[in-house]
């Protein structure tokens, strides 16, 4: 067995890999297709209701001022490096049969995945963007206190003028949900055209001992991650990001 | 339209910071119509005085008091410029739209005191740019603009011109000249001797945190009634 690797090269599964990557996208693999469909969708939509959640949320503790606020933000940014597998556990144990939410029957389903996910993403979006709005109101509080702004108009003007900054923590939030693993596993089981995606996929895959397929989907998965920075980067010059923000 | 916020009248302002007294014993009123301007070295106080006139700080000791309006008049009909400019990453325009809706100008009187503002200020050619594109001068041009955009009883000024070249000085100095005349009031914060010769109506001196003589610009500037202001407008450096 030993002997075996050896004799086989990292490289030779390197390029096995590259070649069946390409042939899985060139020939449209509909398996492969259906994957990253879920991982993606899965990912975005988690990232999409993190912002929501998290964007609020960092805004209003950048410009209220409470007790205790100290201590929520090292909360915040410690939450940041929530283990996945940790929150897969702690959503596994609320959706399952016995648990509080488990009458809803979520469990092994996307939506547990997109829950999980949120649960992970949500404090990264929350804690960066505490700490963007906390500089953007440094630099704008005294003018636009002189204006009268306040409450509502407050926070919706500094998320707006710090928008391109967000866009890079959403994309960091999207990163983290694209990428782990533990919590999909966890929550949505690695069923087979239900809940499988790409990293779930990888894991099976390498398990079984098919590292050429397990590596073609890595390859994939960093190209997808690519392809959704870069087109969130075009939009971004489209609309007048330049040197000035 | 209610009657002007002004007469404003500040009596006996105290500011302490760290068991400092910054500011003391500090009397003065802005009339209506009036160009104040307040002269003094580096860290006389002058910017605290303003910031404290405008609402934006508390007095530790004394009262400021407005002859009219409730305090959201008050906010809406006075307006501040700031030494460093700071504009939001919007247009030219969007800035000054900001502005007036966040005073609460009814949308619809908006676009019409949008363009009056760009007008005087010059800046109509430049009005679809990025804020933060413009030229240091013009932007300071724009937070003038921007302040004056909803005609204030009262706009205080912060050293506007501190950086600027003299061409730009001019053009904001002919701003506020133009504002004044058309009713409002200006307090001028300066530590520019020939500017407060140029645009003062009123000097109010300020050293080490007092009001150290004030008095009608011209025969104040040629004959100051206090020995540290007469330093000073000598050319003296003082301490
Ligand atoms: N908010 C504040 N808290 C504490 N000290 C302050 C504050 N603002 C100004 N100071 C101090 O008050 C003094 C006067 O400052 P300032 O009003 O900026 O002077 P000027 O504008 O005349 O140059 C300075 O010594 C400054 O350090
Ligand atoms: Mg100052």
């Amino acid at each position: 067995m030993v002997r075996e690797f050896r004799e086989k090269p990292y490289m030779h599964d390197l390029n096995a890999a590259i070649l069946l990557a390409a042939q899985l996208i060139y020939t449209g693999d509909a398996d492969l297709l259906e994957i990253i469909g879920l991982s993606i969708g899965v990912s975005l939509t988690a990232v999409l209701a993190s912002c929501v959640i998290g964007m609020l949320l960092g805004a209003a503790i950048a410009v209220l001022k409470f007790r205790g606020r100290g201590a929520v933000t090292i909360l915040l940014n410690s939450l940041m490096g929530l283990p996945p597998v940790v929150v897969g556990l702690g959503v596994y144990l609320l959706l399952s049969r016995a648990g509080p939410l488990g009458v809803f029957g979520l469990l092994y389903t996307p939506t547990a995945m997109i829950i999980a996910q949120t649960i992970l993403v949500m404090p990264i979006v929350a804690a960066l963007t505490r700490q963007v709005v906390e500089d953007f109101y440094a630099e704008y509080d005294e003018q636009l206190r002189s204006l009268g702004v306040r409450g509502r108009r407050l926070v919706t003007t500094l998320l707006w003028d710090a928008r391109y900054s967000l866009i890079t923590v959403a994309l960091a939030g999207f990163g983290r949900a694209i990428a782990e693993v533990g919590a999909v596993m966890i929550v949505g089981g690695n069923i087979d055209h239900l809940t499988r995606v790409m990293t779930t996929a990888i894991a099976l895959e390498t398990s079984k001992g098919n590292l050429a397929l397990a590596l073609a989907l890595g390859i994939i998965l960093v190209g997808v991650s690519l392809l959704v920075n870069g087109a969130v980067a075009s939009l971004g010059r489209r609309f007048g990001r330049s040197r000035y923000d | 339209m209610i009657k002007s916020i002004l007469p404003l009248r500040a009596v006996e302002l105290g500011y302490i910071a760290n068991a400092r007294t910054l500011l003391d014993g500090i009397s003065l009123t802005i009339n209506r119509g009036t160009f104040t301007v307040v002269l003094g070295p580096n860290g006389a106080g002058k910017s605290l005085l303003l910031r404290l006139l405008h609402g934006m700080l508390e007095p530790s000791t004394g009262t400021i008091s407005w002859a009219n309006g409730s305090s959201a008049d008050r906010r809406r009909r006075q307006a501040m410029v700031f030494q460093r400019p700071v504009h939001l990453r919007r247009s030219v325009e969007a800035n000054i739209v900001f502005a007036l809706g966040a005073l609460g100008i009814p949308r619809k009187d908006r676009s019409g005191l949008v363009q009056l503002a760009l007008e005087r200020a010059g800046l109509t050619a430049a009005r679809r740019v990025h804020a933060r594109l413009l030229s240091v001068g013009e932007q300071q041009r724009l937070s003038v603009a921007r302040a004056l955009a909803a005609e204030p009883d009262i706009l205080f000024l912060d050293e506007p011109t501190a950086s600027l070249d003299p061409v730009s000085v001019h053009r904001i100095e002919t701003l506020l000249i133009e504002a004044n005349a058309r009713g409002t009031a200006i307090v001028l914060v300066t530590h520019d001797v020939s500017q407060a010769r140029r645009v003062g109506q009123k000097i109010v001196f300020l050293h080490d945190g007092r009001i150290n003589g004030q008095g009608p610009a011209p025969s104040f500037l040629d004959n100051p009634n206090s020995d540290v202001a007469r330093a000073y407008l000598a050319g003296k450096i003082i301490v």
